[in-house]
Order: structure tokens, then sequence, then C-alpha cells
């Protein structure tokens, strides 16, 4: 196959494309997954949020 | 013939934007999470290229080229294992528990983390100096390499090529953190997948298409030197006779050592905890992949067919066209068969394959120094950690700089494979079991690192022919270069009894020791293996 006739060679020409092939549909597939927020941002999200509604109470008296 | 003016002016290009990425990784980093560690928040792509790019160093396209030119394509289990493992296992596996690990425990270097898991400080500063120790010689290999590289290519003297090449590279990694050396990296592996794209394209039009020339390489196979059939070579598109000193080498080195010990690289595993979240390195994935069988893939067909060209036109195999040396193959080709304004572009990409490897190095070498040893031993820690890391960083340069100097050739030469081989031994058991059992304890991972350290320093001392040769102690204590002489031993690398060893005992250990404490397993896991909440209607 290829111009190669020992199959542990060819296969593993093969074998490398289908390895970087693997890694390409993993990574169209996987594309959007994964993205978390860590606890400590959420923390901070709500403490910067619970500052805002604070000031905003205070200043525009709302 | 090339132009020395031109290529010296495209290096000074190139220097320049080297020179402003360094700049901006400087004008980027505000404290030392961002040295160390690039804020956590590095874009997947030069993520993925500065991995690729650090992964590969010169010696890997050149040197193994020039391997593959000499005993053919067996070579290719290399880079399979090279995407399979250093890509898809590593970043899919091994790369999102070491992300988000890292982050639970606030660790910045990869002793750190683990140190940071099993409770101990003697892990970081051991793991520290195993780097530190080790590494040296490695740095030293590409260093040397390169800079001879620049003494031929550019006709500037050897000393000043080494001391501005080193120069320039302490410069922009003192300066710009991580961030500098992850943005040049993915800079310099960019020109790299060029060039190694465009070689591929070449040599495969050149002979006739891809069928046609792995076919005219084939038919080559009578040709073989009696010494190389002697050691197994079968041919440059067969695999080695199983059980030869060729085969043993091939499958223990190369593709266990290089294939395998690349999941516990301090500097590549470091990369994993500079990304915000599995996204990037679900992205990455991708990048990686292609990159590497476009590097190692590539330099592996490649440098086999040359036999194919240098045969049509001179009617000698390649290792006969290079007089010998296997290392002069992949130039002697591109000189020969590549268009010249080519031979420029192939010889940034050389620059560029020793400059992103050293400069993680480097970088990796400084941290083990500056934050794992000194800080830890000291118990300092504090807003000093990137003047420390920095003076570490120099004091890294200076040493790759002398040993290049004094040790001989034949000494340093061994530096990659002895580097590669005590990283996997001393760190993979203890860093896969951290990863993925709970159960671990620290008396286990210390027992672990320790025998992985001294069983594979034993090998490489004693028993591996190539390495112990080299070092000369097994001959100056035992009167012989090895102290077991009867085959396979002297070509089994040290990884194949090592790594299973330091496994053992690592579980072994554990299992023998007290649990440890729940609380603190629960935060290092914090977010691993659980499956992301299910979306409610």
């Amino acid at each position: 196959m290829l111009g190669i006739n020992d199959p542990w060679i060819w296969g593993v020409y093969l074998l490398s494309f289908l390895s970087a092939l693997l890694c390409v549909a993993y990574g169209l597939a996987n594309w959007n997954r994964g993205q978390e927020t860590e606890a400590n941002e959420i923390r901070e999200g709500c403490s910067w949020e619970k500052g805002q509604a604070q000031m905003e109470e205070k200043e525009l008296g709302l | 013939m090339i132009d020395i003016v031109y290529l010296n002016v495209l290096v000074l290009v190139y220097i320049l934007a080297v020179g402003y990425l360094g700049y901006r990784g400087w004008r980027e980093t505000r404290d030392s999470e961002d040295y160390l560690v690039c804020g956590r928040k590095i874009h997947p792509y030069v993520m993925a290229m500065s991995y690729g790019a650090t992964f590969i160093s010169t010696s890997a396209i050149v040197g193994f080229g020039g391997t593959a030119g000499l005993f053919g394509m067996g070579l290719l289990w290399l880079t399979f294992l090279n995407i399979f493992v250093g890509i898809f296992i590593a970043f899919v596996i091994f790369g999102k528990r070491t992300r988000k690990m890292g982050y639970n425990l606030s660790a910045m270097t990869f002793p750190e983390l683990l140190a940071r898991r099993f409770e101990s400080r003697f892990i970081q500063y051991f793991s520290g100096l195993v780097i530190f120790i080790g590494m040296p010689m490695y740095a030293s290999v590409v260093l040397i390499g390169a800079a001879r590289f620049i003494e031929t290519t550019l006709a500037i003297d050897f000393n000043l090529a080494l001391m501005l090449f080193s120069l320039i590279i302490a410069a922009y990694v003192v300066i710009g953190g991580l961030k500098g050396v992850m943005y040049t990296d993915a800079f310099q592996a960019t020109i790299m997948f060029a060039g190694m794209a465009f070689l591929l394209v070449m040599t495969y039009s050149h002979l006739g298409g891809i069928t046609q020339a792995h076919q005219a390489l084939t038919d080559l196979a009578a040709l073989v030197p009696a010494n190389l059939a002697a050691m197994g070579h079968l041919g440059w598109t067969a695999m080695p006779a199983a059980g030869s000193a060729w085969w043993w080498t091939l499958v223990s080195t190369l593709v266990l050592g290089v294939g395998i010990g690349v999941l516990a690289m301090p500097q590549l595993v470091v990369r994993f905890m500079t990304v915000k979240s599995g996204r990037e390195l679900n992205r990455a994935v991708l990048i990686g992949g292609i990159f590497i069988l476009m590097m190692t893939g590539v330099a592996f067909v490649v440098g086999a067919l040359s036999n194919v060209y240098f045969f049509e036109r001179d009617g000698v195999i390649a290792i006969a066209a290079a007089a010998g040396n296997s290392d002069s193959i992949i130039p002697l080709y591109i000189n020969a068969a590549m268009p010249g304004w080519f031979v420029y572009i192939f010889m940034l990409t050389l620059l560029a394959a020793a400059m992103s490897t050293l400069s993680s190095q480097f970088h990796a070498q400084g941290t083990a120094i500056g934050r794992d040893v000194y800080e830890t031993v000291l118990g300092k820690r504090g807003g000093r950690s990137i003047q420390i890391t920095r003076i570490g960083i120099i004091i890294a340069v200076v040493v790759a700089v002398v040993l290049g100097y004094f040790l001989p050739p034949s000494i340093i030469a061994p530096g990659t494979a002895i580097f590669f081989g005590l990283c996997a031994a001393a760190f993979l058991p203890m860093y896969s079991c951290a990863l993925f059992w709970k159960r671990a304890t620290r008396a286990g991972a210390i027992a672990g690192l320790v025998t992985g350290t001294f069983v594979s320093l034993f090998m490489l001392v004693f028993v591996h022919q190539k390495e112990a040769a080299a070092l000369g102690i097994a001959r100056m204590v035992l009167g012989r270069d090895v102290l077991i002489t009867s085959m396979p031993w002297p070509v089994v690398d040290p990884i194949v009894v090592a790594l299973p060893l330091a496994f053992v005992v690592t579980v072994a250990v554990s299992l023998m020791t007290k649990p440890p404490a729940a609380e603190h397993v629960e935060k290092c896991f914090q977010g691993i293996g659980r499956s992301p909440p299910k979306k409610r209607d």
C-alpha cells in the first residue's frame, strides 16, 4: 500500500494521519464545550453586582 | 549558493519580531501569576503552537530526520505516539485535570502542583532539583547545536554566535516571563509549520508523487550497507528485524522514551495551567495534532525519502552522500534539492525550532531553582517570585553555556535522552496518580519519585550502553562500559525498567500508608471528574 510493502510501516503512516485527524475531529466536536466559570469568579461577580446595587441605591436613591 | 547578507537581514527582521513579542510579554506581565502561568488566560492557538514548538527542537527535525535517512520510516511510530500520546492523551486526559487541579491549588509550576497535591515541600524542591540538574545538558545540546548552525550558515564566529544567541533568548525570557516565551513560541511555530509544509509538498512532487516516491524507496532495500543490516536494518520502508539492536533502540528509546516521556515534561505540563478552561484545551488539540504531524511526520518521511533523491542524482544512499554523518543528511538534502529561497526559510525554521525549545527550557529551569527550590527551602513566598525566577533563568543560561564550552560533545550529546528518561521515570507515576487516584498518598508519591529518579540514573550510568559509555563512570568503577553485557540490556532504554518500577512503588507504598485527608482530596479534585450539569427545561 502507498508503495510500502511492510504493513507495520504503511500502517503507522496511516495511523499518524488518523491520529492527527482524531485531534481535528475532537477539536471541532468540542469547540465550544468545556467553558466554565471558576467558583471564585462567580463570587467576585456576585460581590461586584452587590456593590453596584448598593451604590445605585445610595447615589440615585433607587 | 546562499547570500550571507540576505540571510543576515532576514534573521535580523526575525530577531526584531521576537524582541517585539518579548516586549509585549513584559508589558502584559503584572504579577507572578502572569510571569509563571500567563495569568491563566492564554489563547488556545498560542498555547497549542507554543506547546508544539517547545516539544519540537532542531534535533527532532535535523537529528531524528537524519536518523530516518539512515534507518527509514520505522521512526514514524514516534510521530504516531507524539500525536496520539503527546497531544491527544496529554491534552484531553492529562491537560484538563492538570489545569483544573492547578487552579484549585493555585499552583504555578509543575513541581508546585505535585507538592500541593501531596502536601509535601520535599516533592517541590526535590523535583525542582531534578529539573535544574537534569535539564542543563538537554539545554546545552540545543544551544550548542544552534550556535554551530549559526556559525556555519551566517558566517559568525562560534563563540560570538553562542554569546549573542544566549543573550537574545535570556533577554526575552527574563523580561517577558512565560508570556514572552509563549508569544515568541507561537510566532516561531508558525514559521516552522510553513517551512515543513513546503518541504513535504516539494519532496513528494520532486519524486513523482506519494506512492511513486515510497515505491522508489522500497526498491532501494538491497542497498542497505552490511553494517546496518547487521543491526537489523531491512530497508527504509520496513521495520527492523524483531529483537535486533536497532529494533530495541527504536522501540525502547525512541517510541517509549520520547513518545511516552513527553507526558511528564515540566516545561510542557505547565502550559496546561496557562489556559482559562477546558474549552481552550479542546481547541488547542486540533491545532497541536496538525502541528506535530507537520513536524516529526514530515522530518521522518523526508529524511527517509532523501535516499531516493541522492540515489537518483548520485547513485548513492543518503548516509553515503553525507559522508557518514546522519546529522548532515537533512541540511545536505535541503541545499541540494530545494529552491534557493527556501534554504533561507528553512534556516529560519531551524533557528525558530532551537529558540522556542531553549526559551521554555530556561524558563522551566528558572522557576525550578527560583520558586521550587530557593523559595520552598527557605520558606519564602510572596512578591519576590518574579525577581527570584529571573535570577534562576540567568543562572540556567550561564550553566548551559558553560556546560557547552567545557564538557566534551560526547557527554553533552546524550543530554536529551537522559532528561526525557529521567522526567518520565521520576514524575510520570506521581503525576498520573496525583490526577487520577484519590487514594495516592504523600509517602507513595515520594517513594515513586525517589525510585524513578535513582533507578533511572543507575540505568543511565551503568546499564544503557549509549549514555554509560559517554559518561564513562561505569568504566571508571567497573572497568567496562556497562554492568550487564548480554543482549538486549545494553540497548534497553532505562525507561523500560525505571518507569514500571516507580509506578509499582508509588501504588504499593500508597496502599500501605494512611489515606490522605478527605477534605484535602476534595479541594484538589473540586470540579474534576464531574459530568457537566444537565440543562433542565
